[in-house]
């Protein structure tokens, strides 16, 4: 009787260990949302500049231009081991054939067409917040830059974390990091919000995370050890980022700080692409920035 | 045996004083105290015109036209001396050039031409105004960090 009660109850435990760790799509509602949202190109070329796609898509060392070659290549170190861009034109080699659902899964969800776990290197967390009014404008418009036949270069992590199957109970756990709740915003500081977290992903690099690495929501933009291993990466709360409304304006513009010194690194590609955005997004991100809550870290 | 350790102390000390001041940019290479220096100008002119911009700072033609004219005539100045093999970061402290610069020493110049077109330009406009500086900083700006963003060692 006993031995029979360990069995199930080990039986129940590995049952809902399998179900945890199980890829799931998007939401059935997202779905009808997709089908139904226009494929306008046009806006989703300003999601797509939103979303930073082309920074780490692009070949190492190419220019983002106008309609850049998704070929993907750049590597990404961190301490789970290093991760390859894939390419992600519309070729065979990339995203050459995917249905909107098959995009959005992969985008959204971090799910590919065949049902695996994407790592969350790909920041699907937050791209989960994106409409789908503009996730189906973005895939119109992803259609639309040229194809390449490079293939896509494995990632080099070590056990355990290279059994996919084992960020499904990742997922589970960090899988939705909520921002900070800004119950007095106003439009344009839930523009900001919106643009922040659900495409333009600064929380992926600001904020700091565990030793799992899920992000530590209590510290949203309280910045983080660089995963290159060098330096930290900036507290951008109002507890240490004391730039002004129009200093962050020209910084997210010409990429020049208060001091006349210049973005370098990652955060070059970021302000190459913020400004690209009207300027009512840009004011809308400031806004954001000076309304989310102080975080005191170093 | 004491005298000995002293001496090691000693030594090590000012070993420890030089490493220091070396990091400190006293002993820094001449060239790369120069580009230093460049950078600085770089930054003094792109900061007047660029608080115009910003509307930190009233606007003034003739400061702006010096500004302009200086911001170019130190973009045009010939670099090849001024990054000798063996001044990055791998081979020296005080320096955030990274050892990429020489592995594609071609692209890394034209970057710098990239800032010397976009400053003469702003520079040749005669009747220069805060319209023309406030399109001119997001090139001059672009220029900047499209050559940091590979080429510098982030902080």
């Amino acid at each position: 009787m006993l031995k029979r009660t360990i069995a199930a109850v080990a039986l129940l435990g590995a049952g809902v260990a399998w179900w945890i760790t199980a890829p799931k799509p998007i939401a059935h509602a997202t779905e009808t949302a997709l089908m139904t949202a226009p494929a306008d190109a046009e806006a989703g070329e300003q999601v797509f500049w939103a979303a930073g796609c082309a920074s780490c898509h692009v070949a190492p060392g190419a220019e983002e231009t106008d309609a850049p070659s998704l070929a993907g290549g750049q590597a990404f170190a961190s301490e789970f081991g290093t991760f390859y861009a894939p390419n992600i034109t519309p070729a065979p080699e990339g995203i050459g054939g995917w249905t909107l659902i098959e995009f959005a899964n992969a985008v959204m969800a971090g799910v590919s067409p065949e049902g695996a776990h994407y790592y969350p290197a790909f920041p699907y967390t937050a791209y989960a917040k994106a409409t789908p009014e503009d996730i189906a404008a973005l895939y119109a418009f992803m259609q639309t830059l040229p194809a390449d036949a490079t293939a896509s270069k494995p990632h080099d992590v070590g056990f355990p974390f290279n059994i996919r199957r084992s960020l499904g109970g990742w997922k589970f756990m960090f899988g939705t990091p909520d921002g900070p709740k800004l119950p007095s915003a106003n439009d344009s500081v839930q523009r900001g919000q919106y643009l922040s977290e659900a495409l333009a992903h600064c929380t992926e690099c600001h904020t700091s995370r565990n030793a799992l690495g899920g992000l530590d929501t209590s510290k949203w933009l309280g910045g983080a050890p660089n995963p290159n291993g060098k330096g930290r990466i900036p507290n951008i709360t109002p507890a240490k980022l004391d730039w002004s409304e129009r200093d962050l304006m020209a910084y997210f513009t010409t990429g020049l700080t208060p001091d006349y010194d210049s973005a370098g690194g990652h955060m070059a590609s970021v302000v190459q692409n913020l400004a690209r955005l009207p300027e009512k997004d840009r004011k809308a991100i400031v806004d954001y920035l000076k309304a989310v809550p102080p975080v005191a870290e170093p | 045996m004491k005298l000995t350790r002293v001496l090691a102390t000693a030594g090590l000390a000012a070993g420890l004083i030089s490493t220091m001041a070396f990091a400190d940019g006293h002993n820094l290479p001449a060239e790369v105290k120069a580009r230093n220096g460049l950078m600085a100008n770089y930054s003094l002119y792109l900061g007047i015109l660029g608080d115009m911009a910003k509307g930190e700072r009233e606007y003034n033609e003739d400061l702006a036209l010096t500004a302009a004219k200086n911001l170019a005539a130190f973009a045009a100045t010939d670099q090849s001396l001024l990054w000798p093999e063996g001044t990055d970061t791998m081979s020296i402290d005080g320096t955030r050039a990274l050892p990429k610069i020489w592995e594609d020493r071609a692209d890394f110049d034209a970057k710098a031409d990239d800032l010397d077109k976009a400053a003469s330009a702003m520079a040749q406009v005669t009747d220069i105004d805060l319209e023309a500086i406030q399109v001119s900083m997001k090139d001059l700006g672009g220029a900047c960090s499209a050559c940091h963003k590979p080429y510098r060692e982030p902080e």
